[in-house]
């Protein structure tokens, strides 16, 4: 047992697997050398060498490119993509190329390769720098999806997307890495498409995802020491496969479902889950779901703008509270 | 250019056979096939028994032939919508081809990706790519994975000459070029995007060639009308990939005879343009090479006959085909082979 940071998690899920499988490569701007402009990939250079750990001109549809032409031929690349905002400038390979490749051959091509990237807010960059676009993922038949909130999931989930033989999209969330968390000693690998019940609770649950789950941890802990309200916090971790059996269960116990989402509002995943949830749970419920998202905006840039409207735990708090006033 | 060599070596006083006959053969049955089952795709598709759009190579036979008969096998294909060309010229089934345009059971994919994503992995047809300039960094990729495990096969990367203004298209150059990776990458210079003339929205002349000095690339223009000519030029570019030297740029001059796709009537064509082409025919010149080359009438004969038979056997069985089951809808979105995506 140790206490790293998330971004040392980055690095060791990364190492852990290429020390492992020689046909695990790496490719992004400024990874190799530099070590990452978040630092999440020093050493590996040094590690593992120019052969499998490459630095790339500023292409990201080559990197993308170059990484399913690499995967359906046999190896097991990660990409990075420095910045999340930046899918949209290759967003074909996303989109069209990784998640269609399989269907469109009748099975015949395979494409086992992980896409990291930055995601998320909280760095202060302004609008083309801090969204969260998960959702932009979530929607492609085709791709799985994750979004670790600590350093244990990171590299267990990191290992679990190496290993798995579908494209999948592995969302680092950039406020994170100077975070810390207890992680066990030797290989960690953990399953894709498991939500993990963070903090039990008998009143509500709480679902939240990367950013959002330490402060819906916050906010339950005050919300039973201040209101009495018990809640249960579910970490989402793993959009596709979506891990509904933990989610509808949860519910069923509850009876009354929130989601933290810091994607702007419109077509989150909290949107898809509430309609699972009253498709196939309505008479669990003791109260409508209700999502606490971004509002529907690009991000702002400063600070002080960026903090009013990204969820808090203070407005989780007073949601969930209100919400129980009825 | 390498046309005037080729011109020079040509048949007639002091033949230059360093093809050889067999070769030249497989040359031409290969162009044959595709000339006569594109011709057939279209006649097909006039008794609206092919389905959706297609893009046919009728006139550009000889840069797919000549490639793939330059190849080994392994050498991989990466091909674009217009890939019907490049998917026969690896061998894959006249019936195969035509059942996925008919979009029957006994399709290549089974209906599941039509004409425009021909894929037949076990030939070394890695795709056919209906996103301009998406495959050209997927080839880099395969290339890569050849560099890296020291594997000795080359991708081979066709598409045409408006994809040289997309970026992926530059990307790709640069990335293959930085990576040294052992790739070919051939632009069929039709002389057209959709409808547009592609000398009205291109800032060179030659719109593969004139870029290849960005990316410290030799500049190779060819005639892709000659199936000998593009062969030559595959087997140097092979070569040079094969060795580490890193990858290369082609373009090859050709023509299509047909419209764009299955609906377009080529209205946008000056008159007597395609005349003047189709007295290039690749298919003619390659019957005269033959003929220059001593090959008897008979044994010509022979070939076009075993070929019109391959088509019109493919044409009955496909029209007899089954269409595809709805139970191959939700099959390999995953790689469990389901379309799962909760619990
Ligand atoms: C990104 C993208 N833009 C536009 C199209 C529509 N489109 C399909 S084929 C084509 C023309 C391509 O011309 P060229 O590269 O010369 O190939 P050719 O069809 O002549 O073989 C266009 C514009 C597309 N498929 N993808
Ligand atoms: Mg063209």
């Amino acid at each position: 047992m140790a206490e790293i940071t998330y971004r040392d998690a980055v690095i060791r899920g990364i190492a852990q697997e290429m020390a492992r499988d020689n046909d695990v490569v790496f490719l992004g701007e400024d990874v190799a050398k530099a070590g990452g402009v978040f630092k999440a990939t020093v050493g590996l250079y040094e590690q593992f060498g120019p052969l499998r750990v490459r630095d790339t001109p500023i292409s990201e549809q080559a990197i993308l490119g170059a990484a399913m032409g690499a995967a359906m031929t046999g190896l097991k690349p990660i990409a990075e993509i420095m910045f999340s905002d930046f899918f949209a400038v290759c967003f074909d390979y996303i989109a069209n190329e990784f998640p269609k490749s399989r269907y469109m051959s009748n099975g015949q091509t395979k494409c086992p390769l992980v896409v990291r990237t930055g995601n998320g807010a909280g760095s202060r960059f302004g609008a083309q720098h801090s969204q969260s676009v998960e959702n932009w993922c979530m929607m492609i038949p085709g791709l799985k999806v994750v979004a670790p909130s600590s350093p244990v999931d990171v590299i267990g989930l990191l290992a679990a997307a190496v290993r798995d033989p579908d494209p999948v999209i592995f969302l680092e969330h950039k406020s994170l890495y100077p975070t810390k968390g207890e992680v066990p000693d030797g290989e960690i690998v953990d399953r894709l498409g498991t939500a993990k019940i963070v903090r039990p609770g008998r009143d509500a649950t709480i679902l939240a995802l990367a950013l959002m789950v330490p402060r819906a941890l916050e906010a339950a802990e005050r919300l039973q020491a201040e209101h009495g309200i018990d809640c249960e916090v579910v970490d989402v971790r793993s959009l596709v496969p979506l891990d509904t059996q933990t989610i509808l269960g949860s519910v069923a116990k509850t009876h009354r479902l929130f989601t933290v989402e810091e994607n702007p509002r419109l077509c989150g995943w909290g949107a898809e889950i509430v309609s699972i949830v009253a498709d196939e749970a309505f008479y669990d419920l003791d109260g409508p779901p209700v999502r606490i998202t971004t509002p529907h905006i690009p991000l702002p840039a400063a600070d002080i703008l960026e903090d009013m409207v990204l969820p808090t735990a203070e407005r989780i708090v007073e949601t969930v509270q209100r919400s129980f006033q009825g | 250019m390498a046309t005037a060599q080729d011109r020079a070596q040509a048949p007639g006083s002091g033949l230059n056979d360093d093809i050889g006959e067999a070769k030249r053969l497989a040359l031409y049955r290969s162009q044959l096939r595709i000339r006569e089952a594109e011709q057939r795709a279209y006649d097909l598709f006039l008794q609206n028994l092919v389905k959706g759009t297609s893009h046919l190579s009728l006139g550009q036979e000889a840069v797919a032939s000549g490639f793939a008969e330059a190849m080994q096998k392994g050498d991989l294909s990466f091909c674009t919508y217009r890939g019907h060309a490049h998917t026969l010229a690896r061998g894959v089934s006249v019936e195969k081809v035509l059942g996925e345009l008919m979009q029957r059971d006994n399709g290549l994919m089974r209906g599941k990706g039509g004409s425009m994503h021909l894929t037949s992995e076990e030939h070394g047809v890695m795709g056919s790519y209906a996103i301009i300039g998406a495959h050209l960094p997927i080839a880099c990729g395969a290339a890569w994975r050849a560099q890296y495990k020291g594997d000795k096969d080359v991708s081979v990367c066709f598409f045409g000459d408006g994809t040289t203004n997309i970026g992926a298209f530059h990307e790709a150059l640069n990335f293959a070029a930085i990576w040294k990776l052992p790739v070919v990458f051939v632009c069929e210079n039709n002389l057209y995007m959709e409808y547009t003339p592609i000398g009205d929205v291109t800032a060179v002349k030659h719109p593969a060639a004139d870029r290849a000095a960005s990316y410290g690339l030799e500049r190779i223009i060819i005639d892709g009308n000659d199936a000998d000519v593009v062969y030559r030029t595959a087997q140097k570019a092979f070569a040079k990939a094969r060795a580490g030297e890193g990858p290369s740029l082609i373009e090859a001059l050709t023509y299509r005879h047909s419209g764009h796709s299955r609906a377009d009537p080529a209205k946008y064509r000056p008159e007597g343009e395609l005349e003047k082409w189709k007295e290039r025919d690749p298919i003619k010149i390659y019957r005269e090479r033959l003929q220059q080359f001593g090959v008897g009438d008979s044994i010509i004969a022979k070939i076009d006959a075993e070929v019109r038979k391959e088509v019109d056997d493919a044409t009955e069985t496909c029209k007899a085909a089954p269409m595809p089951p709805a139970d191959i809808l939700t099959t390999d979105v995953y790689a469990d082979g389901g379309w799962a995506w909760r619990n």
